[in-house]
């Protein structure tokens, strides 16, 4: 593929992004507290005396938080830390009560490992993950309710996160797109993420810098923070470069700040610059021990690990014969590919495959449905081609049967009696039709029997119309060819 | 190493404690005394050693992931300087 490049009036501009990828971690209780981690909840009923910053309360680590992040790193393919610690991270800000945010600085539970993602023209490139580690999440601030006071809820404070750092592996809009993408996919396969940005369970920390085609090393970068959707880091990644090539051509300098994007405005701007932004005096946390975990405890969250987007993928091309397309949109869901699977095995793959990928999926787009509620079962649409398999009834009428059992929830079978579709196989009623047809139609014989080869399809059509499309395909072709030469 | 009295003005402000010059100039010389007795602790050389974090005897307690906390809000918003219904509220704070 043909390299991003941002064109200045001084030549060719290379892209360098790195991520960083907060995910929310599922699970029941917060981090250190034992209040609800669910979304949404009236305001300030999901916090407990220790997320509120009371004096005297102390964290306790939610042990399946930990077990979510080993699993996260196995995903990942990366190192696990047997050894880690939480830090302090200062700062002040009215939804972080106690004043700083638990963190792992120095010694994060997850080292380095690597994604491979997928670019739309089939190149594959494999992205760093610098670390991972465990924090909690602040409250929400709420500005537009009163002229004069930001309201705070605390129901996300202390909520589990995972903070993914990519390696600056990144060089354009795409990839940055591709990866984040590939991430929620693993994540959800793990069932450590739910992935859903609508709900900020995944947000992104852009990190952009630029240089001249060729050039060694790295320029100054900016953060753009908190970017909640993949689209938007897309549009982010490319204003964002394209403001700073412009300032390096006009001999200006680039600072390192932290920047918003605007999506209404299509720019990214400066946050009032905070010259101690960053100076966070990480310390150790002092109210927690550090987190020890044994290697038998990681390799049995190893073991008991589901099978991950990339292997499945390998699998579905070699058991079901697949192409590598196509078993890219089938493993994109988890509950797509069971479905896949559940219909393709013990039908015909291959039928199984086209029918999944093209009608079915066209019946859920139309109904607005998803596969979880999906309006024709797995096992309905099995049967369904069963059906054709065994030459009950043919692929056109087939199409008629899937969009009863859509608009009915019907089984296949119940439909193809009731509207009586079974497929014609009779010899004797195929000819018949078919000399009907043919003495009907003298002048169009006598075309075709002089040349005119295209009529033949003329004659399919007549035959299978007057059979109400039932007669088997395969035998009114081989009918017609012996009536038509006789 | 010596403490300046823009180090010390910095870190007050991190720290959101106002001081008055007079103030700095004390704590300048108070904190001077502390990173004097840390630069007397670095004259020990350390390098084989690893850090000391605990006593290598003691495990942190892990919770189950339970939901055993929380519904809790007259207690949580007690001592709210302000508040507005089920909120606190603080001055506004905007970027």
């Amino acid at each position: 593929m043909s390299a991003y490049r941002i064109t200045g009036e001084t030549g060719e501009w290379e892209v360098i992004v790195g991520l960083e990828v907060h995910a929310q971690i599922v699970s029941q209780s917060k981090l250190f507290s034992g209040a609800s981690a669910e979304y949404g909840g009236e305001p300030n009923t999901h916090v407990s005396l220790v997320d509120a910053g009371f004096p005297g309360m102390l964290p306790v680590l939610n042990r399946e938080c930990v077990a979510q992040a080993v699993r996260t790193g196995l995903g990942l393919r990366a190192q696990i830390n047997l050894f880690s610690r939480f830090d302090r991270k200062n700062y002040f800000y009215a939804d972080l009560p106690t004043g700083y945010q638990i963190s792992q600085f120095e010694h994060p539970i997850v080292g380095k490992g690597t994604v491979e993602i997928e670019l739309s023209d089939g190149e594959v490139r494999h992205i760093g993950v610098t670390r991972m580690h465990m924090e909690q999440d602040a409250g929400k601030s709420i500005h537009d309710q009163d002229p004069t006071r930001s309201f705070i809820d605390l129901n996300r404070a202390g909520v589990a996160l995972m903070e993914i750092v990519s390696e600056p592996d990144i060089r354009s809009p795409e990839e940055a797109g591709a990866y984040i993408r590939k991430l929620r996919q693993i994540l959800r396969y793990l069932g450590t993420c739910d992935g859903n940005m609508e709900e900020g369970s995944m947000r992104a920390d852009v990190n952009v810098s630029v240089r001249r085609e060729g050039e060694e090393g790295y320029r100054t970068r900016c953060e753009i923070k908190n970017v909640n959707s993949v689209r938007f880091v897309m549009q982010a990644i490319e204003v964002e470069a394209q403001r700073q090539v412009d300032i390096w051509e006009s001999g200006g300098e680039i600072d390192q700040e932290t920047r918003l994007f605007d999506h209404v405005k299509s720019e990214t701007r400066s946050l009032r610059t905070k010259e101690d932004a960053h100076d966070y005096r990480y310390f150790p946390e002092s109210d927690l021990l550090p987190l020890v975990i044994e290697q038998s405890w990681v390799d049995e969250l190893k073991a008991a690990l589901p099978e991950l987007p990339e292997d499945k993928r390998a699998r579905l091309e070699k058991e079901y014969g697949v192409s590598r397309y196509e078993s890219g949109v089938l493993t994109a869901e988890q509950s797509v590919a069971d479905f896949y699977e559940t219909v393709a095995r013990g039908a015909d793959a291959r039928l199984a495959t086209n029918w999944i990928l093209g009608d079915f999926f066209a019946a859920l787009n139309r109904t607005g449905r998803t596969i979880e509620d999906s309006p024709v079962s797995a096992e309905a649409l099995r049967e369904l081609l069963s059906l054709i398999s065994d030459s009950t009834i043919n692929g056109k009428i087939a199409k008629e049967v899937f969009e009863d059992m859509v608009e009915t929830g019907e089984k296949a079978s119940v439909i193809v009696d009731r509207k009586g579709l079974r497929q014609v196989t009779d010899t004797g009623a195929i000819e018949a039709a078919i000399n009907d047809i043919l003495a009907a139609n003298a002048d169009k014989v006598a075309e075709y029997k002089s040349g005119k080869d295209k009529l033949f399809g003329f004659f399919v059509g007549q035959t299978m119309k007057a059979m109400k499309g039932k007669a088997n395909p395969a035998m009114v072709n081989e009918l017609l060819k012996k009536l038509l030469a006789s | 190493m010596s403490l300046d009295a823009r180090t010390v003005a910095k870190m007050a402000r991190l720290a959101r404690v106002g001081l008055s010059d007079e103030q700095v100039h004390t704590y300048q010389k108070e904190m001077q005394g502390i990173i004097g007795w840390v630069d007397q602790l670095n004259e020990v050389d350390v390098t084989d050693v690893p850090p000391m974090i605990g006593t290598g005897l003691a495990q942190p307690r892990l919770r189950d992931d339970q939901v055993t906390d929380g519904d809790c809000r007259e207690k949580v918003l007690s001592n709210a300087p302000d508040r507005e219904g089920p909120f606190y509220t603080v001055p506004k704070v905007v970027e």
